[in-house]
């Protein structure tokens, strides 16, 4: 009698990231696509004066319909085309056997920003596995991008040394960030999430303190602005930089670490500790895993990737890094739970729902600069795609979706209990 | 208040809880309710409090049959519970937690306190629980915690008192400051369920005692009843349980505790000076009530609990206050008592959890990658001679039956070199065919020359399969007999009486 009630709250836990991920996922989207139409539909000065004369003359609806349907598309092939392809600018690449660079901007500008994406929501899925809340991956990839902004441009020698130094020291810059919350965690039992947070805003005063400092500072510069990292330590972009394609060999980065946690989580024996204890903490004491080595690992390792995805960040792109790194939008750090949570946690997974929200945000900026439309619509579509994966039950309503069997249901994250 | 239960039936799902229960109360009367936890004490209290409804039967009260829809229902008709963990907010006062819910009001709907505060200084004075109306419940000692969840139940006019395990963490002081308010309530007219296992306890305190088991009423006694007969009522079976054993052959000690000293998780003593001795082909079966020390016991041999004084000794290897991944490369095999807690990752497949505590081991793993294939090699055979059924190795371990789930646990310990097997409660829950099973493991393990520990708290089951009997009741080892001793003798032991005299 004990037992089964244990085993139905595990598996309605689970059913939060249920069944036929795919599908919901998929369906999710739809439906966060929808909710992002009745925005546009709701706050476009045009298509709700087309709707008000409805009411005067009846037979304007079609008018009315048409509008809307406009303006909605309009939105959307702005959002496709400025982060996928433009189907007229391919045509006139395949026809003319020109412009290529220009056919392959948008998905260049998607790759550019999922890289450091998929990076840092691969080191928050793997806390997510062991059970544990990385909230302060922003930090981490912030202290990444100092420490190795600090190498990059402070110190100087031959490419095949300073650039992997530099990624290096990045990872590093992460991983002692998430080192202190680990050893917190591990040995005085503070919960990690309020430590995360809070070390968040500590790093951002060292980042500030950092570019402000003379060695650190570009010289000659009262504001607060980095050195520039040195053309040794940069990551170049992946076709020239004639091509004005930004993506960039941060993008192997990122795969290298895809395939390292694809590794590291289904083969490893580390992994192994890190899952098992994810899914019952106690069980893994009683086989011998040493929860307190576990918690400080998995934050050296959560840590150091979004390091890691700091560095890549600052060496790929802007190649010096400001008093405001990282911290606008809410911050990488913070996107990557959504997307570690959207990708369930799992690698492959990640890199869809990175560039799904890398493609919406480029997407948004196409749209914003085409239509007038706020590039805040793309933050509406992601969170609404992200309240969906969380609810498949209220997919699975709408769409009528059968329920898949026990066994291939799988769990996300567990509750904020430590 | 006159209180009967006729016919009380709850199921869930195929398992009954409590098959047709009949018990009654009268007024002034302090009923104990006495059975092994699991033995469905818990599910008939929580029908009677109206937190769950029963298939079949009645509750009378006063010769009136009552249904109650939920616990405010019981209350109204003066029931009054107190629950094994306290109700109480921490932070407020005992006055605010007493009157919580049925606050005293003055004009504009604020709270009395005042009045609060009055009525509960009667309440205590009238049955002696003196307890400080405006302290905050926290900072309060449990036993003070107690009193308010008595004075609570009080406070609301309750005629028939349910204390669900209220021993259990309590000191021994505190014990019988609780057994002296009893006392006091029922000679104030107040009628007192007293939900326990503790015989001693019974035996203080209790006028009438029914012992129920695997949720039928065993039987009732007096309070005159010897702990002996109690014990054996407790915990016996009527599935005769016979193992075939080869001819007992003991070799030289390979496993010693030596005057163990372990605290549980309120820092009280549990394990209060036990020594052992387990020798290579012998079974030690350790019986006693549960409760008594046994679980801390074993936990701190897995490393699990941090040892105060004493030694663990195993193969002439000292493995006290080690980690439990030197403990259990050091030989020990574990058997842990809550099987899906300590024993199994529900969520992952038959074939991990087989290698769970051995994942770094050739040939599961070289230089930091696990070898799958080598893990399922490993999952096919065990699977295949434990005789686990399962649709797949790859099946997550959670959606296979209780006895194969403990199978998966004896398949992965038996199957790893191993000196000592220490296996607690390693058959409750099982259906009789898993438990022979588990049973035939557990003898050819000592057959093959091995040492083994079996805690239970089945007599029959410690009668069948010990080679000698340790008997442990509240932390100590009272003494250790022959398998040919009797029932009484046994039940002597578990109840707390020394054979020898004390």
């Amino acid at each position: 009698m004990s037992e089964a009630p244990e085993v139905t709250r595990r598996l309605s836990w689970r059913r939060l990231y249920s069944s036929r991920p795919v599908a919901v996922t998929i369906f999710a989207l739809v439906l966060g696509l929808f909710v992002g139409a009745l925005v546009i539909v709701t706050t476009t000065a045009a298509v709700l004066t087309s709707w008000r004369h409805v009411f005067s003359s009846p037979t304007s609806i079609g008018h009315a319909i048409k509008i809307t349907a406009d303006t909605v598309g309009a939105a959307y092939r702005a959002m496709f085309t400025g982060s996928i392809l433009s189907p007229g600018q391919f045509w006139h690449s395949v026809t003319t056997g020109q412009g290529w660079e220009q056919t392959a901007t948008p998905l260049s500008e998607t790759l550019t920003y999922a890289t450091p994406l998929i990076i840092t929501s691969i080191g928050v899925g793997i806390a997510f596995q062991t059970g544990l809340f990385n909230i302060g991956a922003n930090g981490q990839a912030v202290l990444g991008g100092v420490l190795g902004a600090m190498v990059g441009s402070m110190l100087h020698m031959p490419m095949f040394l300073h650039l992997p130094l530099t990624l290096a020291c990045g990872f590093l810059g992460g991983a002692l960030a998430g080192l202190v919350p680990g050893l917190l965690k591990a040995y005085t039992g503070a919960h990690e999430v309020i430590v995360t947070i809070m070390f968040n805003y500590v790093i951002y005063a060292f980042l500030l303190f950092s570019v402000l400092s003379t060695p650190f500072q570009l010289p000659g510069q009262q504001n607060d602005i980095s050195r520039t990292i040195d053309p040794s330590a940069q990551l170049p972009p992946l076709f020239g930089v004639a091509s004005g394609l930004r993506v960039n060999y941060g993008i192997v980065v990122a795969a290298l670490v895809v395939l390292f946690a694809w590794w590291f989580l289904e083969r490893s024996s580390l992994g192994f500790d890190f899952r098992v204890t994810g899914a019952n903490p106690t069980a893994a004491r009683a086989s011998g895993i040493n929860a307190k080595v576990v918690i400080v690992l998995v934050f050296l390792i959560s840590g150091g990737l979004s390091g890691l995805a700091g560095i890549v960040q600052a060496a790929s792109t802007t190649h010096y890094i400001d008093g405001g790194f990282l911290i606008g939008n809410a911050g990488i750090g913070f996107t990557a739970i959504t997307v570690a949570l959207l990708g369930r946690n799992r690698p492959g997974g990640i890199v869809w729902s990175s560039l799904l929200f890398a493609a919406l945000g480029v997407g948004g900026r196409s749209m914003q600069a085409t239509t007038g439309i706020p590039l805040d619509l793309a933050s509406v579509i992601q969170s609404a795609i992200v309240l969906f994966v969380a609810t498949p039950v209220l997919v699975k309503e709408i769409f009528r979706l059968r329920t898949a069997p026990v066994a291939t249901l799988e769990l996300a994250t567990k509750g904020w209990g430590s | 208040m006159r209180l009967e239960l006729r016919g009380i039936t709850k199921r869930f799902g195929s398992f009954t809880a409590n098959d047709r229960i009949d018990l009654s109360v009268e007024p002034g009367q302090i009923h104990s309710l006495l059975g092994e936890n699991g033995a469905g004490k818990s599910t008939l209290m929580n029908v009677l409090f109206g937190l769950l409804h029963p298939d079949e039967g009645e509750i009378v009260i006063d010769g009136e049959p009552v249904r109650f829809h939920d616990s405010g229902d019981a209350v109204r008709r003066g029931i009054g519970m107190v629950h094994q963990h306290f109700m109480l907010v921490p932070v407020f006062t005992v006055a605010e937690n007493v009157v919580l819910g049925f606050e005293p009001t003055k004009s504009f709907n604020r709270v009395d306190y005042k009045k609060a505060t009055e009525d509960i200084r009667r309440l205590s004075h009238q049955f002696n629980l003196e307890v400080d109306p405006a302290a905050r419940v926290e900072e309060l000692p449990v036993g003070l915690q107690q009193r308010v969840e008595i004075l609570k139940a009080l406070s609301r006019d309750a005629e028939l008192l349910i204390l669900d395990e209220p021993t259990a963490v309590l000191t021994p002081q505190e014990i019988d400051a609780l057994m002296e308010i009893m006392r006091s309530l029922a000679a104030a007219g107040k009628s007192i369920l007293f939900i326990t296992h503790k015989l001693k306890e019974v035996k203080a305190v209790a006028d009438v005692i029914t012992v129920i088991r695997q949720g039928r009423v065993i039987g009732s006694a007096e309070a005159s009843a010897s702990e002996s007969d109690l014990a054996s009522m407790m915990v016996g079976r009527e599935v005769e349980l016979t193992v075939d054993k080869s001819a007992f052959a003991p070799g030289e000690s390979v496993f010693q505790v030596r005057d163990l000293v372990v605290r549980n998780d309120r820092g009280l003593i549990a394990v209060n000076g036990v020594s052992l001795d387990v020798r290579a082909g012998e079974i030690l079966a350790l019986a006693g009530v549960q409760g008594n020390g046994q679980t801390e016991l074993v936990e701190a041999i897995a490393g699990m609990r941090p040892i105060e004084s004493g030694t663990i000794t195993l193969d002439g290897q000292d493995i006290t206050n080690h980690s439990p991944r030197k403990v259990l490369d050091a030989g020990l095999g574990h058997i842990p008592e809550d099987r899906q807690r300590d024993g199994l990752v529900l969520s992952l497949s038959v074939a991990d959890n087989l290698v769970l505590n051995t994942p770094r081991r050739a040939p599961f793993a070289a230089r930091g990658t696990r070898n799958l294939g080598a893990v399922r090699e490993n999952a096919e055979r065990l699977v295949h001679d434990f005789d686990i059924r399962t649709t797949s190795i790859d099946e997550a371990v959670g959606s296979l039956s209780g006895g194969n789930q403990q199978k998966v646990i004896v398949a992965r310990e038996l199957s790893r070199p191993l000196r000592v097997l220490m296996a607690s409660q390693p058959t409750r829950g099982l259906d009789v065919g898993s438990i022979e099973y588990v049973h035939r493991q557990i003898v050819s393990h000592r057959n093959q020359g091995n040492a083994a520990l079996i805690v239970s708290s089945e007599l029959d089951e410690v009668m069948a399969l010990g080679d000698r009997i340790a008997v442990m009741f509240d932390g100590r080892i009272m003494g250790v007999v022959e398998p040919s001793a009797s029932r009484e003798e046994i039940g002597l032991l578990m109840a707390g009486s020394q054979v020898s005299g004390e």
